[in-house]
């Protein structure tokens, strides 16, 4: 085990990936020379040269696009979407182009790229770089989109992503890469994608949640535990394919149920969460899934507002309650 | 001359020109009657853009083309049968019915697709372009795209990282002078769009989009240049869109007058002229006779191939959720 940065340990992903295999590339904006705005290229310029680690215009429309047909083509690529705030530029290019052609031709093409992108919020970015676009493309079938929590799952799951045959959607989160956490030696340590980890055992209710909201969720754990309650937190890892068997044993378990997500909550990610919950796992709850999500607006700049606005263990804990009241 | 077809090279264009415009033609036929689905988009008058620019290709290049592409799908060396079982639908056809005749692909021939998002092929073949210069390939990719395309935003983004990059990509703008139903000059401020590639520091040229040898020559000189690593090539091949944007299109807005000197110069026209006084007019009704009756030969068998089946075309590896 070594300790490392979220950001350190998905520089490594990429730099081992990049060792392995030449048909790995890196493109995106700021990545080659400066190293990534959260520094998560640092030094790969240097070593595999610019053909490999290319820094481009601000153009994520066209990148997107050119990512689909590059995968299509022999080549494995890692683009950098900088703001996740920027996916729906990347949109039609996911949606039209990335989803489709594997099924209409039949398996005649894979499309082997990670998208990587980061978001949420806390830091003053902002309404247009501090939001969870988590659920736009989770919506999208033939897309598999991870979200770990931990410098560890960050590299073994970025890893799986670069080998995977499918288009993957990488999120990342900008309060996540200076967080630290002890990460598994070796280059062949992979984290598979749709697989849950349970980071809290419990009895009493069960807090799903991914990247940031992990922590948020962990500490509602601490904060309920004071009440004598025992919450489970799963950590979804992989947002889509989702790991129904993970949540249909803690529901089994617990009997009640608590999604979070950080972006907003009319269609959100946390409804896709709670409608697949009462699908599978009605006859197991014995009150209605509680969502803890953003409320449908703009995020607000100042601190204060900003604070108020995004879900936190606080909220967490609350919904947790009402949810066994 | 210099990257001039060779005569067996003009008689395969115009057998495939041929072939094209057979084609388009029983589908019209078709579709009045009421037995096609969906729109068919026809590229009647522009057989010599994509016949020809493909035929200036190697069979391992790729190429990737629009929603108007029989052309470029009978120029690649895709089956008469394959693509008419595609359109309608059939477990034979090039994607066992699930793409239809504007989605269309095929990887062993290089078609990697025709594409209906106005302007997306476009990044798709600086795409693969970026692929095969990383790859150290000599292999190019070609795109096929209309006067509306070159409208998009997404036609800026890739073609100044191709410029940028000096990627192997040819851009073939088939200026048939109609995006949906306006016309070019409502759509740009610019009469000849060939002028943009200075701004992307590629070679940029006008060629007649309806003689084919000249098509030919220029992607010929084109894929030469990408091949050498000197980048990308902007053709604008001047032509017009004959038949209306779709099977769906009510018409009202191309006059007599200006389609006539367009119609005078068709490009099969041109083509059987030219070819005539090198092997002779036998020879050239001779090649035609073949392609119609490749043509109907085609949707006779087609058209009793069966339809597929729901349970085997149901998400597949594709839609993966397992984990």
């Amino acid at each position: 085990m070594t300790v490392m940065r979220y950001a350190e340990a998905l520089n490594a992903a990429l730099r081992e990936e990049m060792q392995r295999d030449p048909s790995v590339f890196l493109f995106g904006e700021d990545i080659g020379r400066y190293g990534g705005v959260f520094k998560v290229s640092k030094g790969l310029r240097d070593e595999f040269g610019d053909a490999r680690v290319r820094d481009t215009p601000i153009s994520e429309q066209a990148l997107t696009a050119m990512a689909v047909t590059a995968a299509m083509s022999g080549t494995r690529p890692v683009l950098e979407i900088m703001y996740a705030d920027f996916l729906p530029l990347s949109l039609d290019a996911l949606i039209n182009q990335a989803s489709v052609f594997t099924y209409l031709w039949e398996g005649q093409v894979d499309i082997p790229f990670v998208l990587r992108t980061q978001g949420g919020g806390g830091v003053g970015t902002g309404a247009q770089h501090a939001k969870s676009l988590d659920a736009m493309v989770c919506h999208i079938p033939g897309i598999k989109v991870v979200a770990p929590a931990t410098p560890a799952d960050a590299k073994g799951l970025l890893k799986s992503a670069i080998r995977d045959r499918q288009p993957v959607v990488f999120l990342e989160h900008k309060l996540l890469y200076n967080t630290r956490g002890e990460v598994p030696d070796g280059d062949e340590v992979l984290v598979p994608i749709g697989k849950a980890k349970t980071v809290v055992e419990g009895k009493h209710v069960s807090i799903f949640a991914s990247s940031k909201m992990v922590i948020e969720a962990e500490n509602a754990a601490k904060l309920l535990a004071k009440d004598g309650i025992e919450a489970e937190v799963i950590d979804l890892r992989t947002l889509r394919p989702l790991d129904l068997d993970a949540i249909r044993g803690s529901i089994a378990k617990t009997n009640h149920a608590v999604v979070v997500n950080e972006g907003w909550t009319f269609c959100g990610y946390a409804s896709e969460l709670s409608a697949t919950i009462m699908e599978h796992c009605f006859d197991d709850l014995d009150a209605p899934v509680a969502r803890v999500a953003m409320p449908d607006m703009a995020i607000p700049y100042s601190e204060p507002l900003e604070m108020a606005v995004l879900p936190n263990a606080v909220k967490i804990a609350a919904a947790a309650k009402k949810a066994l009241a | 001359m210099i990257n001039a077809p060779s005569t067996d090279e003009l008689k395969d264009i115009h057998h495939k020109m041929v072939v094209t415009r057979e084609l388009e033609e029983v589908l019209g036929t078709y579709a009045k009657e009421g037995k096609t689905r969906g729109p068919i988009h026809r590229c009647d008058g522009q057989e010599a853009v994509g016949v020809a620019a493909c035929a200036a290709l190697r069979a391992d290049d790729y190429v990737c083309t629009t929603h108007r592409g029989h052309h470029v799908y009978v120029g690649k060396g895709l089956t008469t049968r394959g693509i008419v079982a595609e359109i309608f639908g059939r477990e034979t056809g090039y994607c066992k019915g699930r793409g239809g005749h504007m989605l269309l692909g095929d990887v062993k021939t290089g078609m990697l697709g025709g594409n209906a998002i106005v302007g997306a092929g476009i990044p798709a073949a600086t795409g693969m372009a970026l692929s095969m210069q990383i790859l150290k390939q000599d292999r190019v990719s070609m795109v096929v795209f209309g006067d509306g395309a070159a409208q998009t935003g997404i036609c800026h983004e890739a073609m100044n990282m191709a410029g940028l990059w000096k990627l192997p990509v040819i851009f073939v703008l088939e200026n048939n002078q109609y995006g949906l139903t306006v016309r070019q000059e409502v759509q740009s401020p610019v009469e000849d769009l060939s002028i943009r590639a200075a701004g992307y520091a590629m070679p940029g040229e006008i060629v007649d989009g309806n003689d084919a040898e000249a098509v030919y020559r220029a992607v010929a000189a084109a894929a030469e240049r990408a091949r050498r690593g000197d980048g990308p090539t902007l053709i604008e091949a001047k032509t017009y869109r004959v038949k209306g944007f779709s099977t769906s299109d009510m018409g009202g807005y191309q006059s007599e007058e200006e389609m006539a000197p367009w119609l005078d110069r068709d490009p099969i026209k041109l083509s059987a002229e030219k070819l005539s006084a090198l092997v002779g007019a036998d020879t050239v009704a001779a090649i035609e006779a073949a392609a119609r009756a490749e043509v109907a030969q085609a949707f006779e068998v087609a058209l009793s191939d069966p339809f597929p089946t729901f349970e085997i075309h149901a998400p597949s590896a594709a839609y993966s959720e397992t984990k």
